[in-house]
């Protein structure tokens, strides 16, 4: 633990290192300097007050600052929710090559044959992990697809004279992003409320269920890391108010070949193939939330979509789709981040694929065991962790900050801290399939040296991290706009510009 | 393993599940396969696609632009590239540091005050801008023109019908610029933002912009521009012409087409705390650590935020295309300010020339007489035949415009950029006259 150090660069903005005259990259010559432009001088601008830096200086800025960066690839990342496991090479690899950078979304359908196939492909074994009936690949990440997933809801219950429906039911333990989600697409949000097992409320749930109900967002596991072991009932409640069933997939990982979100009733889901399916999540994006429906549902799906037609090898793009809740972004979806998914698919194969959620699950409930501090309780009941799974800390003195700028020190990722909002002082762990069993092993440790530090010196606990790029930021001193760039310029200087 | 956790058999971990929602079956997908086999079987599959390399001229929102090898090496370091969102700003302050350049950069080319960290594209920008606007203003209606893109109002109605927000649009003049008659007609005070594209989708850069801002604000409305931002190496700021809010797409800055997506939505906006506190997406600040002696960056403002405002939130989006944010910061730092400049203006003059030489063939015209900046629309008779014979050529031209506008479809749209050579060019136009 003592020997971690992560890079710690004292970088400049570029904006202080730029210099007249230097330039990072030569490109081609204007060829036709004497071509005027029949632009108006009073549409042109006067200066462009970016900073101007050679080639090495750009490199070194931005090599420093990837060192400065804790990645999946530096070490154990055990983000709870995130499902943050590792990316293969493989799938950059492709994903990077010329056959697929360089197409242009409005080339002819005959020039993109490739490409579509794979896209084809990808949503049918899609809907076959899923059980669903058919994927749109559209949407760029979950929430966008929460937001389609709410529109198709709408849309279904106004076809079948149902618009009075305009409430989703959404657990407290959900993610964020649903509530808002459903609030953008329309309607009211009703909140369900967790049982002492962590579950959603049965009692709760009936109690909120009335015909006003249009559907319900689920996430299985939950985000206690629980399974829903009333599901079954869950669903008859929803579905006899009239309402559609919802799985957020954030968490199919620790189903991931053993049970299928259609089986288990949902009408519509997610995936987050930048969790699920090991696509690089960019620091933040992109991602891709492909979105599935039951038969039902398809005629709702966005446009544009794949088709293939039987006995013809052409696949095609279909925008005349009257009742599609419309378009939801430019062109057709993330490709680059699709294209990985499909070679992940392909790597795993059949039996890989089956093996991933009991995988995940077993190192999830081997590191929840290997963790026996005093300090870290479970928050629930007669708790079966799934893929992940939640701690609480006991002590009042110890915070689930304090533990998460410890381990950062170590050398590993943090777990998620402060949520779900329904645990106190929570701490949210996701080893993943991923890792050997040495770093479970590795990662207890560290989690068993803290607690047994915070009783010892809680003090230094408090000065963490000490190991990182930097140590502890002032949060309230950020929380500023005047922070939001290197300089500011007041709305009064910009309009005499 | 099963023995520390006290269960014999992996299916006891699963014990919670109901029996009969457990998957036995196999799934119809493909057996594990090695590395090499899979890589040899896609790029078999992906060998049936036709890139047009440095014969595409394509346009209408995604452009071909030679990407710095530098850009490709940085972007792609996997401590980036394999992280995820700056939870831990202490050791995630790379990411930070570089969205918060991103951030920057785009204040200054855009003449903004604040800027977020990334939106999904710039259809998604501009349905996140209009609501944006109807918080602000608590109005409802937007305005816009028919020469913007057609699928980014397709997706602004699909991100603001919901909210029982309605969209009116303004036909365009003669020249394929906005009707500033019309709008001055229609503006009113019911209406929230009205949304302008220069250069437009047509590739025409807007004349009147000052004057819009104007009619647009005399009735208290919020101006929304989008914009795609090589264009800016040459065109006036928005902020200078009194834009409230900037979107586009970020894909010209070093980010490859890759059929469209990931791109890179942008979303600025002016600086007043109404437009601070409504700002959708992630937004990265600086601050300071170890008692003031070192500056550091922090995701700041998150109380607008889906996690803790949650049905309240300014907006659902979470994962956000921050690493193509990073990509487009690199870009420009590669060029700088001079470079910026000296692309877009190269970029210009090879369009008025292309242009030029194109509409000089007979039975081909240039569809309007206005200024334009990287692309054009370009009047032939059979276009559409046209645009598939030139595909067969190798040679990428359109979007053929009357797959969106009845009135145009003698029309489509040719792109261009520094990848183009004189010989290209050349090519361009013998391709052309062999498809008439």
């Amino acid at each position: 633990m003592k020997f971690y150090r992560q890079a710690a660069w004292d970088e400049p903005l570029l904006n202080a290192m730029g210099r007249k005259g230097r330039k990072g990259i030569s490109m081609p010559k204007d060829q036709f300097p004497s071509s005027t432009l029949r632009i108006p001088d009073r549409l042109l601008r006067k200066e462009i007050p970016l900073p101007n830096l050679s080639q090495i200086e750009v490199v070194r800025h931005f090599t420093h600052l990837s060192q400065m960066n804790f990645s999946i690839d530096s070490g154990m990342y055990p983000l709870g929710s995130c499902t943050m496991k590792y990316n293969p090479k493989l799938a950059s690899r492709i994903a990077t090559d010329r056959k697929i950078t360089g197409l242009h979304p409005y080339q002819d359908e005959r020039t993109i044959q490739g490409i579509l196939e794979i896209l084809y492909r990808l949503s049918f074994y899609l809907a076959e992990i899923t059980g669903m009936s058919r994927v749109s690949l559209a949407p760029s990440a979950g929430a966008h697809a929460e937001f389609v997933g709410g529109l198709i809801i709408r849309k279904y219950l106004q076809e079948i004279g149902e618009p009075a429906k305009d409430e989703i039911l959404i657990p407290d333990s959900a993610h964020g992003t649903n509530p808002s989600s459903a609030v953008l697409a329309g309607f009211k949000v009703v909140k369900v409320r967790s049982d002492s097992e962590g579950l959603v409320d049965m009692d709760s749930l009936k109690s909120v269920t009335t015909k006003k109900t249009a559907g319900m967002m689920l996430t299985v596991p939950n985000t206690h890391g629980l399974f829903e072991k009333n599901i079954a009932e869950i669903n008859s409640i929803v579905k006899e108010a009239g309402g559609l069933m919802y799985y957020d997939g954030a968490n199919l990982n620790a189903l991931l070949g053993k049970v299928r979100p259609a089986d288990m009733g949902f009408d519509i889901l997610h995936l987050n193939l930048h969790k699920t399916f090991a696509t690089p999540h960019g620091g933040g994006g992109p991602g891709a939330g492909p979105i599935g429906v039951v038969a039902k549902l398809e005629k709702y799906l966005p446009i544009p979509s794949i088709e293939k037609q039987r006995g013809d090898p052409s696949y095609f793009l279909k925008y005349d789709l009257p009742s599609s809740v419309g378009r939801i972004k430019g062109f057709y979806g993330n490709i680059g981040v699709l294209l990985r998914a499909y070679v992940y698919i392909l790597m795993l194969g059949r039996e890989g694929l089956s093996g991933v959620a009991e995988q995940s699950v077993l190192a999830a409930n081997y590191l929840r065991k290997r963790i026996s501090a005093p300090q870290y309780s479970s928050p629930f009941k007669n708790e079966r962790p799934k893929h992940e799974f939640v701690l609480t800390l006991s002590n009042e003195d110890l915070t689930a900050s304090d533990v998460a700028k410890s381990i950062l020190d170590a050398g590993v990722h943090a777990p998620t801290t402060y949520f779900p909002l329904t645990v106190r002082e929570s701490l949210m762990i996701e080893p993943t399939e991923a890792e050997p069993v040495e770093n479970l092993d590795r990662y207890a440790d560290v989690l068993e040296e803290i607690a047994e530090l915070s009783v010892r010196n809680p003090a230094q606990l408090k000065g963490s991290p000490r190991h990182t790029s930097i140590g502890r930021l002032d949060a309230v001193k950020a929380n500023h706009p005047l922070t939001m760039r290197y300089k500011w310029t007041n709305v009064s200087d910009r309009k005499k510009g | 393993m099963l023995d520390v956790i006290g269960v014999s058999s992996i299916d006891d971990l699963f014990s919670d599940v109901p029996e009969h929602f457990l998957w036995r079956n196999r799934f119809s997908i493909p057996h594990a396969k090695s590395e090499y086999e899979i890589e040899r079987e896609i790029e078999e599959t992906l060998s049936k696609n036709v890139s047009y390399e440095n014969l595409c001229f394509l346009g209408g929102g995604c452009y071909s632009h030679y990407i710095p090898a530098v850009v490709d090496e940085l972007a792609s370091r996997s401590e980036f590239l394999t992280s995820y969102t700056q939870y831990q700003p202490e050791s995630s302050q790379g990411m930070l540091q570089a969205l918060f350049e991103y951030q920057s950069m785009i204040c200054d080319l855009t003449g903004m005050e604040i800027a977020n960290s990334s939106m999904y594209d710039w259809a998604t920008s501009l349905g996140e801008a209009s609501r944006m606007a109807m918080r602000i203003n608590g109005r409802k209606k937007i305005l816009t023109f028919d020469n913007v893109g057609h699928e980014r109002l397709q997706v602004l109605r699909t991100y603001t019908m919901s909210l029982g927000m309605n969209l009116e649009i303004i036909s365009s003049d003669i020249r394929g610029r906005a009707d500033l008659h019309s709008l001055t007609e229609m503006m009113s005070e019911e209406v929230s933002s009205v949304y302008l594209e220069t250069p437009n989708f047509f590739g025409i850069v807007e004349d009147e912009v000052d004057d819009i801002a104007g009619i647009v604000h005399q009735k208290g409305g919020l101006f929304v521009v989008g914009i795609e931002p090589i264009s800016l190496g040459l065109l006036r700021e928005p902020g200078t012409y009194g834009a409230d809010i900037v979107v586009g797409d970020g894909q010209t800055l070093g980010i490859h087409m890759n059929l469209g997506g990931p791109t890179l939505g942008i979303l600025a906006s002016r600086g007043d705390k109404s437009f601070v506190r409504q700002m959708p997406g992630r937004i990265i600040g600086s601050t300071t650590a170890e008692n003031g002696t070192r500056t550091g960056y922090a995701t700041i403002m998150q109380t607008r935020e889906q996690h803790i405002r949650r049905e309240n939130a300014t907006s659902n989006i979470c994962t956000n295309q921050a690493l193509s944010a990073v990509t487009a910061c690199i870009y420009l730092s590669l060029l700088g300010g001079d470079g910026l400049g000296e692309l877009a203006r190269s970029i210009a003059s090879k369009t008025q020339h292309t242009a030029r030489l194109l509409a000089e063939l007979p039975g081909v015209a240039m569809r309007f007489e206005s200024p334009i900046f990287r692309e054009f629309v370009l009047q032939v008779e059979n276009s559409s035949q046209v645009v598939e014979k030139m595909s067969t050529f190798g040679v990428g031209v359109g979007p053929w415009l009357g797959r969106w506008y009845p009135s145009l479809r003698d029309s489509f749209l040719v792109a261009i950029s520094e990848i183009h050579s004189k010989k290209d060019l050349d090519f361009l136009r013998l391709t052309l006259a062999r498809a008439l």
